[in-house]
Order: structure tokens, then C-alpha cells, then sequence
């Protein structure tokens, strides 16, 4: 019979236990980015294939072009609760349908206005230029985006009421 | 067409402030064209007051509405069933409407979302320009079709004054002089000689000063 084997020796480290995490550091912001078409959806896919790496705290939409995204769209997107936008055009002189990148300049501006005005802050929506070969420029306005919303922390407008809400529309006009 | 501007954000909700079920109403017709008071922009400042109610932490339920024209009791009564649920209402058509809407709901508070402009013609995409005074004389004729009386600063009724700077006025350089645009337009159409005629004062009885105006079509009356 062979003799028992001594007892393993337990290794004198300290238990492993997970320390408390505070609920700040939990929170990761959602991060809604509406992609043209014709430039940075295609600058998105892009980085894909170049296996570039950014945040996964962005949500992409694809819009035919900037312009076709209605003021509604942001503000009831901010009204559900994200913490931040980002509207990524064409360079200005490239949009395929002339104007629109200039359009939702014009309407971004006006958004930002009415942000800073309700106190949900102006930082939370941002519009960028780029072209379909800009991918990494695509990466680093995802990065910045999440940077900025990071630093500001989490919508006022987020969990303090159901996200089902939403407008509620009677037309006879 | 009737001009209107929104008022800002701050003060639409202070407007409402205290009040917990609200309408706000748009008007179909002329605050729709001047993309103040449509459907559309009830929508806008609808989002723009729930998230300041919500960052508040103050609740409300907001409901909204447009009717094809809020100065007719004929439209008004469409909003009986939506006003009947509410403490109060926002009319977001022209003074007149917000009046109208007053008048057909003696215990609801209404306030005007809207700060009612001029009567105006559109120049540009989403610019607008004050074209009517409505004094209740029209001298247009006298003038080729330009209004001295709403256009020129100084309302002036035989020529220009001396402070016109090229074709535009001293008082604003953006605005055209009315009496350039008078001389022009007579000039096209050949009728320079009306500037021979010295125009009398003008007669300012129809006009506001005696308050509010009232207009009796006797022949379009029923009864």
C-alpha cells in the first residue's frame, strides 16, 4: 500500500472574494450613432473589416442620409433615455443628395440649443463629417463620443420613467 | 398670412408650471405655414416639455392635438372630448386662437405657446417678412401695391424721408426702402404721376386705436 500523500499544502493567499463595486463604475453609456449611407455607415463597415477596434457602447442606424433624420428622431431617442448621439454625415459639398448633411447641421444646432436649454446638456449630441474612407476618423468619434458621456454620466432622463412612453399623437389637421 | 414665433422652452414651462395634465393644441393653417404652431412643432416643444417636467421631477401627462383652424368654433369643438381630460391647454395657433379656445372652455385655464408676430408674406424658405397693418383703409392703390404705412418706418405717405441709405432704410439696412419699392413699381407700370397727388393725412378711425374692431356682413347673416 503506498502510504497516503502528505496533505497539500494551502497556498497562503487571502480568500478570493469580488469586492463591492460601486454602481458608478457599473454604468456604461448607450450610445446611439445615426450612419449615413453614403459616408460614415459605410466608413463603420470599413473599420470592421480593418478589424479596428472602438467602444461597444454604440448603437448604429443606418439613415439613408443625415438629412432624412427628423429632429423627432434625436429627441425622442433622449426623451427614452441615451446618454448621448452622434450624427455622422458626409463632408460638406459631398452629401449624394446635395444638402442633407447641411440640413441636419442646421437641425443638430437647433437640437443642441433645446438641450442645453432643458438641462439635459448640449455635449450629448454631437455631428461629425467624414467620408466612406475615413475609417479611423468613424473610430476616434465613436471614442470621443463615449469619453465625452462618460465624463458626464448618465442622461438625467434615463430610468426615471417607463421607456415605453412615447408621444401620443391625435391629428385631425 | 398670420406670423407667429414659439416662445423658448423656459417659458412654456413655466407657463404650465403646477398644472399635471396639459393640452397643447396646433392650428392647421397659418401657424403651420409659418412652421410655428403645426403638428409638427407641437410634437417638438411636446418632447421638449416632457424632459424639462421629467428633469423636474415634477409628472405630467401631456397630450396633444391640431385642428385644421383654431379661430373657428367649427374646428374648436373637435377638442371638447381631448380638453374635457385636462387642466389645462396651450394653443399653439395665433392670439386669435388662443382666444377662441378661451372662449368655448370658460373653466380651462389656455395659454398661447405662440408670441403672435404680423400679418406676413413669406420671402424665402423660413424667412418672413410684414407686409399688413391691418389699419382698415387700404391705400394700396395709391402706391402701386407697396403699403407705406406698414413698410416705411415712418410711415410716410408723400415721398421719401431724407435718411434712406441707397434703396434701403436708416432705421434697419436690411429692410428696402418702401418708398424706392413705390417709385419702382409705379414707374413699371407707368403711373409716376400718382406721386403728383399730395396724399391727405390719413384717417387712423378704422383703424385700432378705438379697440377691437368688429366686421358685420349683413348680407351673409343667417336669422
Amino acid at each position: 500500500m503506498t502510504p497516503s500523500a502528505p496533505p497539500v499544502a494551502v497556498p497562503m493567499t487571502a480568500p478570493v472574494t469580488t469586492p463591492p463595486v460601486a454602481p458608478s463604475t457599473l454604468w456604461e453609456p448607450e450610445i446611439i450613432a445615426f450612419c449615413c449611407n453614403y459616408c460614415a455607415y459605410a466608413a463603420a463597415d470599413l473599420a470592421g473589416s480593418k478589424r479596428m477596434q472602438y467602444p461597444v457602447n454604440v448603437r448604429i442606424i443606418h439613415a439613408p442620409c443625415t438629412g432624412k433624420i427628423e429632429m423627432e428622431h434625436i429627441l425622442d431617442a433622449f426623451l427614452k433615455g441615451i446618454d448621448g448621439i452622434l450624427v455622422a454625415g458626409c463632408l460638406e459639398g459631398g452629401c449624394h443628395f446635395l444638402e442633407g448633411n447641411l440640413r441636419a447641421r442646421k437641425r443638430t444646432d437647433r437640437i443642441r440649443e433645446m438641450l442645453a436649454e432643458i438641462g439635459v446638456g448640449d455635449e450629448r449630441l454631437k455631428m461629425v463629417n467624414l467620408s466612406a474612407a475615413m475609417a479611423p476618423t468613424f473610430v476616434e468619434s465613436v471614442q470621443q463620443m463615449v469619453d465625452t458621456v462618460k465624463a458626464l454620466g448618465p442622461s438625467p432622463l434615463k430610468e426615471s420613467e417607463p421607456r415605453e412612453e412615447s408621444q401620443h399623437l391625435e391629428s385631425e389637421g | 398670412m398670420i406670423v407667429a414665433s414659439p416662445k423658448s422652452i423656459t417659458e412654456l414651462k413655466n407657463l404650465i408650471a403646477g398644472h399635471k395634465k396639459v393640452l397643447f393644441v396646433g392650428c392647421g393653417t397659418c401657424v403651420t405655414v409659418c412652421l410655428a404652431g403645426g403638428e409638427r412643432e407641437v410634437g417638438l416643444a411636446s418632447y421638449a416639455i416632457r424632459m424639462a417636467r421629467r428633469l423636474a421631477d415634477e409628472p405630467l401627462e401631456l397630450s396633444q392635438q391640431t385642428i385644421e383652424r383654431q379661430c373657428e368654433n367649427e374646428f374648436i369643438k373637435d377638442l371638447a372630448e381631448a380638453a374635457a381630460k385636462v387642466d389645462a391647454v396651450v394653443s399653439f395657433g395665433c392670439g386669435v386662437g388662443g382666444q377662441t379656445i378661451a372662449e368655448r372652455f370658460p373653466d380651462k385655464p389656455v395659454y398661447a405657446g405662440l408670441n403672435t408676430q404680423f400679418m406676413g408674406t413669406l420671402e424665402e424658405q423660413a424667412v418672413w417678412t410684414e407686409k399688413c397693418l391691418g389699419c382698415g383703409d387700404c391705400m394700396l392703390a395709391l402706391f402701386g401695391g407697396v403699403c407705406p404705412v406698414t413698410r416705411c418706418a415712418k410711415r410716410l405717405l408723400n415721398g421719401p424721408c431724407g435718411g434712406s441709405t441707397e434703396t434701403h432704410c436708416e432705421v434697419d439696412e436690411d429692410r428696402p426702402c418702401a418708398w424706392q419699392l413705390i417709385y419702382t413699381r409705379l414707374k413699371g407700370i407707368e403711373q409716376l404721376d400718382r406721386l403728383d397727388e399730395v396724399v391727405p393725412p390719413k384717417d387712423w378711425a378704422p383703424s385700432w386705436h378705438a379697440g377691437a374692431r368688429k366686421v358685420v356682413r349683413k348680407e351673409h347673416r343667417v336669422g
